[in-house]
């Protein structure tokens, strides 16, 4: 299971690793998104890996699973979400302002209409 | 005074809410709540440092939930004094926001107050996990602020800020993630007595967590390499959100100075003071860039943006010293920084905002309304920022070449920060004469609609040049507070009885 489990967690980071760095915020998006799922396994795997066990702490129970970990998914879960949310109404509105769906505004190779401000 | 705590967190929280849910429609209303709360912010947030000047660290448990087990705020002299910082800058911020700004887009007030709440709770948090939900806080506000009236130059800017802000928050979980599966802790001051008690075996995992964790406070800090957010972001932000964003880049400064001295401090053993060998490098070639984008910067903007990295780059110089004396310089820098920095933003937008359609290009353009007397601001904001006497950046820049003076890489110090500061003279001595000396001697000039004499925004720059002359006056009690300040950063059983007992000190072998 370990291995299953961290093999995953390295399948997800690369893909979303390759997917972040391309230019058009479309496949940015969808990395971000396999990032976070990459991120979300790997903290629940940071309190141990065990299967049936209860969550809790009961009197008389010796094994048991770690609920800290399952609470940060919790949270890294519900902020991961909103933020590509967010992530995707963001580049629906620059596709529109910009007139394209490139991250830094302009396609590759082509220079900027505006020239370089800086 | 233990109730009180809370408060800069809560009262941000309700107004907030209380703006976006009650009076989104009265945008009179929203400035009067919206400054009203700053106001009380500022007075709650004295008090706070008033009473952190004359006690030793006080905790805060949420929900009255144990340490370590629940989370804790702890009020101390650094906390104290980042969020009474914040509230002033805030303060500054709305003034200027409201006489225009706040107009050009929805719920400015709402995301500036939740901005305020996530940065002081980022500020007084002693849990690590916590740390990150406030960091998610300011960042979710400081998307909507940065997107505030949006355009095309701001939303790209913004798609960028947001993902790499999105990578870093991810990072962040990661080095939690590790840090908290050896150590069985997010709480600091507990994480301060596993980490010096850690297991050989575990060893490695600790210092590879801690070291990502590194990477993304630097993120936020704009330390070289991780910077290249940071120049588009400030320069097509709105002006008053590039001022309160002088706050953010201070966040990632702080939780370096908080979590690598706490856990990672002389009593780590083996991991005594981790990031050193990493800031002080990557801070120096910070500086050096900065300035180097200010001398080739062609818009205002984007000068005043690589001016922040380089005075980020000499914080972080002080900081990675990690030294009393250092650190003491270091905050009194950070204080100066924050102003200097969001008082050029301020300024900046009033000269664009007359400048009609030259914009903040550094081209000469006619003669453009209280030119003169935007010189005289412009020009004491330059001086604040490249640290000439007689204002606080030369005391401050001073204070961190003495602190240095130990230091092995004294050498390097001294010339980076010297040369440095004569390019920042260079950038801004150019900048200024272009736009306000030749620009005099050019024909026409350049009618724009508008209040020609905005009472906010000019009292608003006033202030936080202000700020600069305040900490220029009060040199002498601001620095005997840092040093007090210093003195309890390296005293970490203070942090660590306030939070966890005197039974946990045992553990801590003191």
């Amino acid at each position: 299971m370990e291995f299953l489990v961290a093999s995953s967690i390295g399948l997800l980071t690369t893909c979303g690793t390759y997917l972040l760095l391309r230019g058009r915020t479309f496949p940015v998006v969808i990395g971000l998104a396999l990032l976070s799922y990459a991120v979300n396994v790997f903290l629940f795997a940071m309190g141990r890996l065990t299967i049936n066990m209860p969550p809790i702490l009961r009197e008389g129970v010796t094994e048991y699973t770690d609920p800290l970990p399952q609470a940060l998914v919790l949270t890294a879960i519900v902020i991961s979400f909103g933020m590509t949310a967010l992530i995707v109404v963001l580049s629906i509105r620059a596709y529109l302002e910009i007139g394209n769906d490139h991250v830094d505004g302009q396609p590759v190779g082509e220079p900027s209409e505006a020239g370089d401000k800086n | 005074m233990g109730d009180w705590i809370v408060v800069p967190i809560v009262l941000p929280a309700v107004m907030a809410a209380l703006i976006v849910l009650a009076v989104r429609h009265y945008i009179l209303l929203q400035r009067v709540f919206s400054i009203t709360a700053t106001v009380a912010l500022v007075a709650v947030t004295l008090s706070l440092v008033i009473f952190a000047n004359g006690n030793g660290p006080e905790m805060y448990a949420l929900s009255d939930w144990p340490a370590p087990f629940g989370i804790v705020l702890v009020l101390d002299r650094l906390s104290a004094m980042m969020v009474f910082l914040t509230s002033i800058l805030g303060l500054g911020v709305v003034l200027f926001a409201s006489s225009e700004w706040d107009k050009r887009g929805k719920h400015f007030h709402a995301l500036f107050q939740f901005q305020l709440m996530g940065v002081n709770g980022a500020f007084l948090t002693g849990d690590l996990f916590n740390l990150f939900v406030f960091f998610e806080v300011l960042l979710i506000a400081s998307y909507g602020l940065m997107l505030h009236g949006a355009g095309a130059d701001r939303l790209k800017a913004g798609m960028q800020y947001v993902v790499v802000n999105l990578t870093g928050s991810a990072l962040f979980l990661v080095g939690v993630g590790m840090i908290y599966s050896v150590t069985g802790t997010l709480n600091m001051a507990d994480l301060a007595i596993q980490v010096a008690n850690i297991a050989p075996g575990d060893a490695a995992l600790l210092r590879a967590g801690a070291l990502v964790l590194l990477l993304v406070f630097c993120v936020k800090a704009a330390m070289v390499p991780i910077h290249f957010w940071l120049p588009g972001t400030y320069a097509n932000a709105p002006a008053p959100v590039a001022a309160l964003f002088a706050i953010m880049t201070k966040v990632g400064a702080y939780s370096v100075l908080r979590v690598y001295s706490l856990a990672f401090g002389d009593n780590a053993g083996d991991m005594a003071w981790l990031a050193q060998p990493y800031i002080l490098p990557a801070a120096l070639i910070t500086i050096a860039v900065g300035m180097i984008g200010v001398l080739a910067a062609k818009r205002l903007n984007n000068l005043i943006a690589f001016a922040v990295i380089g005075s980020m780059g000499t914080l972080l110089t002080a900081i990675g010293l990690f030294t009393p004396e250092s650190i003491s310089a270091g905050l009194y820098y950070l204080l100066h920084s924050t102003f200097s920095a969001a008082a050029l933003f301020l300024i900046a937008d009033l000269v664009v905002s007359r400048r009609g359609q030259f914009g903040d290009s550094l081209n000469t353009a006619p003669v453009f309304h209280q030119s003169g007397f935007l010189a005289i601001l412009f020009f004491i904001g330059a001086i604040g920022m490249a640290g000439m006497p007689p204002l606080s950046g030369f005391i401050g820049k001073l204070q961190i070449l003495d602190a240095s003076r130990d230091s092995d890489a004294m050498v390097w110090i001294w010339s980076v920060i010297l040369v440095t500061s004569l390019m920042c003279i260079i950038g801004f001595g150019r900048a200024g004469s272009v736009l306000f000396w030749k620009s005099a001697s050019a024909e026409g000039e350049i009618v724009v609609e508008g209040a020609k004499w905005p009472v906010l925004p000019i009292i608003a720059a006033c202030g936080m040049l202000g700020g600069l002359f305040a900490l220029t006056v009060f040199a002498g009690p601001i620095s005997s507070y840092l040093n007090g300040t210093a003195d309890q950063i390296f005293d970490t059983s203070q942090y660590i009885r306030a939070v966890l007992g005197d039974g946990a000190l045992a553990q801590f072998g003191q």
